[in-house]
């Protein structure tokens, strides 16, 4: 089990099983993806009250989730990170920051252009719209610190602190900011409230998601490895790597 | 008594993806000075930041008597005195307000054992002046101070000589050498070159390469 | 001079209570503050700036003022205080102070905890007095204003042990103020979201008791959680020094 655990920990090991995964996830979330997309952007069904605008959800729903599971994976990251010190906790951690930023604000900027045919405005202060704004922050911070501490170790360390209060820091703002919005704006429509979703809609919405899920794994093998190259640059595997041409 | 207090092994520092020392291992033996030497930013303060428990940054074992030095970090803490390039003094206090400061976790110590050890290091009579209207050498004086009452075994001093003028080095250099014979243990790093009898070495940057 | 008689130094066994030695930090603290005075001024002198901007910038009109007072106060003395912070352990790192206390026989978190009680008292607590000052200058009615202050005495404390952990991670750090701010405007959104809206509740009559005794979970939950991740971000900081 201590050697299981300690070999995941080795970035070497790590670089080899991403290469021979990556082409797996990539097929298998382009695949999801496009069946999913293709499925619900042409062939699902009306919605009933919004007409085809709903068809958005395709896209806002998978980013959100993506969104939202990011950070919880960079928690639980940060635990190992600050308990057992694994080098390739820090690294996922530093990979998958901008990755979970750049989903946040995808899913905002989807709420947005869904917002304008159903309320007839870009931004309504709705509390989960408000609550994706506040996620966004978070990312913020987490990334401009990783990029302010010089010492990679040490930015990997505060960054875990940081996510850890954060990730305590999440549903207390979720319930805030619901409780915010019902004193301040009671019963407005709310936008990803899913009406009792037919099959139909629901089958392609779950292999978005799937499909979504699978790139982000290939996304994330990109990143790592990548960082991985820059910290180990050093070590004898990646310069023999590198003499051997990269494969 | 030759049972080690606190024991280095296979010490490794990377600092901003500089390798400073690697399978670096020593012992630190009651009743013993040592010198750390080495060239500017060969990690001489580095090491000692890491003894003292400052810089968690760094892969090995420290043994603090036999023991794994994390087991009981409060122990450790309690019969360690370090002193680093900042004197750790407040310059809005006085010399006095800043000795009971910085004994007060540590131990209960009476404010006539302070002015004494203030009247040891020269200061006789500054006890009520802000810090800051003092010299630089006077104020690492007051740091010094701290020696005076000093009842931990282990010492780890950072360039301990800085601004302190002959008379006090001299001074110093006596202290460490009495403190050694009375079973203390002390490991300085300095500038000044400080030839004592019994001295022990730890070199950094030698023999190891920096790839 | 030490056991001059017996040939060897004996290890220390014997300390100093935790609580003694954080009544020492704080006492440290509180008296250097008021050594500098002009820093406890500060703060307060933004909290009554900030707060007059806005008639100034939108409207002073009663209405206006009376409706948006609380949350107009409440967001200047979070930055009054976030403005603060960056000196929470600032002076501490240059001096060398910082790490005599790291390195004291104690268990950290206390010390920190210490530290932070003491920056509340010298900053959250002046606010707290100065803010019924201020809610008859917007206008708000006595009712309000007790609110309002109750709030604040309850909030403003977690700003300050929120606050620590940020100030303990950008210490050192280039730029650290904007950083600091960064990373704690978000987490501060919380006790914003609760101290306002118990005063607008308030004001429509609603009982606050709920409200009042949510945000005093706040406080217990920062209190018990926020002194134990200062203290690892400020092994982390003066690691990296």
């Amino acid at each position: 089990m201590w050697q299981w655990f300690h070999k995941l920990g080795s970035p070497k090991w790590f670089f080899g099983i991403a290469t021979r995964f990556m082409p797996w996830l990539l097929a298998g979330g382009i695949l999801l993806l496009a069946a999913g997309l293709i499925w619900g952007l042409a062939f699902a069904p009306e919605d009933h009250r919004q007409g085809n605008s709903y068809r958005i959800i395709f896209i806002h729903v998978p980013s959100a989730f993506l969104a939202q599971s990011i950070y919880i994976s960079m928690a639980v990251a940060a635990v190992v990170t600050l308990v057992w010190r694994m080098k390739l906790a820090d690294v996922f951690v530093k990979a998958i920051a901008p990755v979970g930023l750049i989903f946040t604000f995808l899913s905002l900027f989807t709420g947005a252009v869904w917002g304008k045919p159903t309320w007839g405005t870009w931004w309504v202060w709705d509390a989960r719209l408000t609550s994706m704004l506040i996620l966004l922050f978070l990312y913020g911070g987490v990334i401009a610190l990783d990029r302010a501490i010089n010492d990679e170790k040490s930015a990997a360390r505060a960054v875990a602190v940081l996510v850890l209060v954060g990730v305590v820091n999440i549903p207390i703002i979720k319930y805030s900011v619901d409780w915010w919005n019902t004193l301040h704006q009671p019963a407005t429509f709310k936008l990803t409230e899913k009406p009792t979703m037919p099959m139909e809609m629901w089958l392609p919405l779950l292999l978005s998601v799937l499909g979504l899920y699978l790139l982000f794994g290939w996304l994330t093998c990109i990143r790592m490895k990548t960082e991985i190259l820059i910290r180990e640059q050093r070590t004898r595997w990646v310069r023999e790597l590198v003499m051997a041409g990269g494969k | 008594m030759s049972e080690p207090l606190l024991q280095a092994i296979d010490l490794e520092c990377e600092r901003d993806e500089r390798l400073l020392f690697k399978n670096l291992s020593f012992s630190i033996l009651p009743g013993t000075l040592t010198r750390v030497e080495g060239a500017n930013g060969s990690g001489k303060t580095t090491l000692l930041r890491i003894l003292a428990g400052l810089n968690d940054a760094w892969t090995g074992q420290l043994l603090w008597c036999g023991k794994p030095r994390a087991y009981d970090r409060e122990s450790f803490h309690r019969n360690t005195l370090y002193l680093g390039h900042r004197p750790g003094i407040k310059p809005l206090l006085t010399p006095m307000e800043n000795l009971r400061a910085l004994m007060a976790g540590r131990r209960p110590v009476t404010d006539d054992v302070l002015q004494q050890a203030l009247e040891g290091t020269g200061l006789a009579g500054y006890g009520d002046v802000p810090c800051r209207n003092l010299s630089a050498g006077q104020q690492r004086r007051v740091a010094l101070a701290r020696l005076l009452i000093a009842d931990e075994p282990l010492w780890l001093l950072d360039e301990v000589f800085t601004a302190i003028d002959a008379e006090g080095v001299s001074a110093i250099e006596t202290l460490l050498q009495q403190r050694a014979a009375e079973g203390g243990a002390v490991l300085v790093t300095t500038h000044h070159d400080l030839q004592l009898p019994g001295m022990r070495r730890i070199v950094l940057g030698e023999g190891q390469s920096n790839e | 001079m030490s056991s001059a008689g017996g040939a060897l130094i004996k290890p220390v066994e014997q300390g100093v209570s935790p609580l003694s030695a954080m009544w020492a930090v704080f006492g440290r603290d509180v008296r250097v503050a008021f050594r500098q005075r002009q820093d406890l001024l500060n703060p307060l002198l933004f909290f009554v700036m900030v707060v007059s901007l806005f008639p100034l910038g939108v409207s002073p009109e009663v209405s206006f003022l009376q409706q948006s007072g609380a949350g107009i106060l409440w967001v200047a003395a979070l930055l009054a205080v976030l403005l603060s912070l960056d000196h929470l352990f600032r002076h501490d790192f240059d001096d060398g102070t910082l790490e005599q206390l790291v390195l004291q026989p104690q268990p950290l978190f206390l010390l920190v905890l210490a530290k932070t009680l003491a920056h509340w008292m010298l900053t959250g607590l002046p606010l707290v007095i100065l803010a019924p000052v201020l809610g008859v200058m917007v206008h708000l009615d006595g009712n309000s204003i007790a609110i309002l202050c109750l709030t604040l005495l309850i909030g403003t404390p977690v700003l300050s042990l929120i606050g620590s952990i940020g100030a303990a991670l950008t210490l050192g750090l280039r730029s650290a103020g904007v950083l600091l701010s960064l990373l704690i405007i978000p987490l501060y959104i919380p006790v914003l979201i609760f101290g306002t809206g118990t005063v607008a509740a308030a004001a429509e009559g609603a009982p606050v008791g709920g409200y009042l005794a949510l945000m005093g979970a706040f406080l217990v939950l920062a209190l018990t959680l926020a002194p134990f991740a200062s203290a690892a971000a400020l092994r982390i900081s003066l690691s990296n020094s």
